[in-house]
């Protein structure tokens, strides 16, 4: 670990970013601004994320997270007036810069905040992307399908009813259909964006398991509201705060001794 | 204190009651103005109802016969319109939603698309007689087609971009999120999620267009022999209904309410079938 930069500002400018080394990131975002329009909706945002770990970014509501995460496979460029300048550092590559659209979203899945099950049979959704992507014989699509779900915890619960509608399932079975359907693909990286505000707890903890055995093989960055659940889930955090990114660390030396007192000030529930 | 009997708590009763008899008032005349026409018409329509109506054509005044060129006439004639507006209509409405959605031209378009979906018929009928009938010296039943999709077409214009916008954006990013293209998503995704609304609208389409005649009396004409090729002069219903209800024979008008009668049969089932297909849409 490098040690952490803090500005020389006042207090309330300063921002602590702790590098993990840099071998290690899958994915580096370096000075990052964004723009709704006219509106600048990120400030040189710098967000390292690791190789097979999760990253979790916490802050309140507005400050950006899901602007920052939607960037990183270019959900933004989907509507006219939305910019990103800055790198996204990808395996040598820049993501904003040097591949192509498609290229970037089969290689960096996203989950979204609802479910978003397609209206076909549960293994319809699965192939979908992978249809879009590959030939596959019958016998291949289906090994496929079967892994997708089973590393996605819904194959046990779905295996007798492939062929039924993917919104039949439960809110809960849904959101895992959806990560099913985003690894099926095999992205190196998964985005998810608040995966689990709409769903039990009960689910909520699947999702979290999920999540866990996944992060063998891929990249996670994820968008949280809830504090404990980037405590649970994340080896690293970044916490944002009105377009900026505050601090990053660590998730267990940014819960246990924040270095900055806002962030100290939002996980013990002060604002946000 | 008894709340219930303080004088402005009566006042408000009061008035709600009023106000509640008020509105089952209206709902009464309403129903019962419509069970008067439909009575009317099942038991007019239903004395002429009789296999003839269906294997004879239209007879002269006196004679036996049916209305078989009207209805092969008018189905040809809405087939061929319902084929024009839905191909017209959903691309339309999808280019309005997915693709013009927050621009000028696009609501230049569905400016002009609600100003169709209100035009008076018989200038949709005027309109296609000098763009069709006129030119060719000749009366159709494509001139007619085309008039009946010009009403068509508005409307599932507009259910269409309505139920496309109803989809969530969710639904489209996490498409293009897997490296779909807008276009591809929406083939695969939207149309299927949506298809339930769009068949709602072209059955309401369809449920307009059944019973127009004035389109039809400029651009079809009428014919007396069944005619199942569009491009002479055909019959239809409406137009049917309309030249033997006017007429002085007994016979002709009992006709007219069979022909009637068909028409508020079809436009029922219509209404039915696009209900039960939205009600389906909206559950999981």
């Amino acid at each position: 670990m490098n040690s952490p930069q803090i500005s020389g500002l006042e207090e309330d400018e300063a921002t602590s970013i702790t590098r993990p080394v840099d071998e290690a990131l899958h994915l580096n975002v370096k000075n990052l601004d964004f723009f709704y329009g006219k509106t600048q909706a990120l400030f040189g945002v710098d967000l390292p994320v690791e190789r097979k770990k999760i990253t979790a970014l916490i802050g309140p509501s507005g400050c950006g997270k899901s602007t920052l995460l939607r960037t990183l496979n270019r959900m933004h460029e989907l509507y006219p007036g939305q910019r990103a300048e800055g790198e996204v550092a990808f395996d040598g590559q820049d993501v904003l810069e040097d591949l192509a659209v498609a290229d970037v979203r089969s290689r960096i899945g996203m989950v979204f905040q609802k479910p978003t099950p397609f209206p076909m049979s549960i293994y319809d959704n699965i192939a979908y992307g992978v249809r879009l992507h590959r030939r596959t014989s019958k016998a291949q699509m289906n090994e496929i399908v079967e892994t997708s779900l089973t590393r996605a915890a819904l194959w046990n619960e779905v295996k007798d009813k492939l062929h039924s509608s993917g919104l039949s399932l439960s809110g809960g079975q849904q959101q895992r259909l959806c990560v099913a359907r985003a690894i099926a693909v095999e992205p190196e990286v998964l985005l998810l964006d608040e995966p689990a505000s709409a769903l039990d707890p009960v689910s909520t903890a699947k999702l979290e398991e999920t999540l866990h055995v996944l992060a063998d093989d891929i990249t996670i960055v994820i968008v949280t509201h809830n504090l404990q659940q980037a405590a649970r889930v994340s080896t690293h955090t970044g916490f944002m705060y009105l377009g900026r990114m505050i601090e990053f660390g660590p998730t267990n030396e940014l819960f246990a001794a924040p270095r900055l007192r806002r962030t100290g000030n939002y996980i013990t529930g002060r604002f946000g | 204190m008894n709340r219930a009997s303080s004088p402005r708590a009566r006042r408000r009763q009061a008035v709600s009651k009023i106000f509640s008899v008020a509105c089952l008032g209206a709902t009464m005349v309403a129903v019962i103005a419509l069970a008067l026409i439909l009575w009317t018409l099942v038991t007019k329509g239903a004395a002429a109802l009789s296999p003839g109506l269906f294997t004879q054509d239209q007879p002269a005044p006196g004679s036996v016969g049916g209305l078989r060129n009207a209805i092969v006439g008018s189905l040809i004639m809405c087939a061929i319109g319902m084929v024009i507006a839905l191909v017209v209509g959903i691309l339309a409405g999808t280019w309005l939603a997915e693709y013009g959605r927050g621009t000028k031209r696009a609501s230049v378009v569905r400016f002009f698309n609600d100003v169709l979906l209100s035009a008076p018929s018989i200038l949709v009928g005027l309109f296609i007689y000098e763009l069709m009938v006129r030119p060719f010296h000749g009366f159709s039943g494509y001139a007619g087609a085309v008039a009946l999709a010009f009403l068509a077409t508005p409307i599932v214009v507009r259910t269409t971009e309505d139920i496309l916008t109803l989809q969530p954006d969710a639904l489209r990013e996490a498409g293009m999120a897997l490296g779909a293209g807008h276009g591809h998503v929406i083939r695969t995704v939207l149309w299927r999620a949506a298809g339930a609304g769009i068949v709602t609208g072209g059955l309401l389409g369809f449920a307009r267009i059944s019973g127009e005649t004035a389109p039809l009396l400029f651009t079809s004409l009428g014919s007396q022999f069944v005619q199942a090729d569009p491009s002479q002069p055909m019959a239809s219903l409406p137009t049917t209904i309309f030249q033997f209800a006017l007429s002085a024979f007994p016979d002709w008008q009992r006709l007219a309410w069979a022909g009637a009668l068909l028409i508020a049969v079809a436009v029922l089932v219509a209404n039915i079938a696009g209900r039960l297909l939205g009600n389906r849409s909206h559950r999981p």
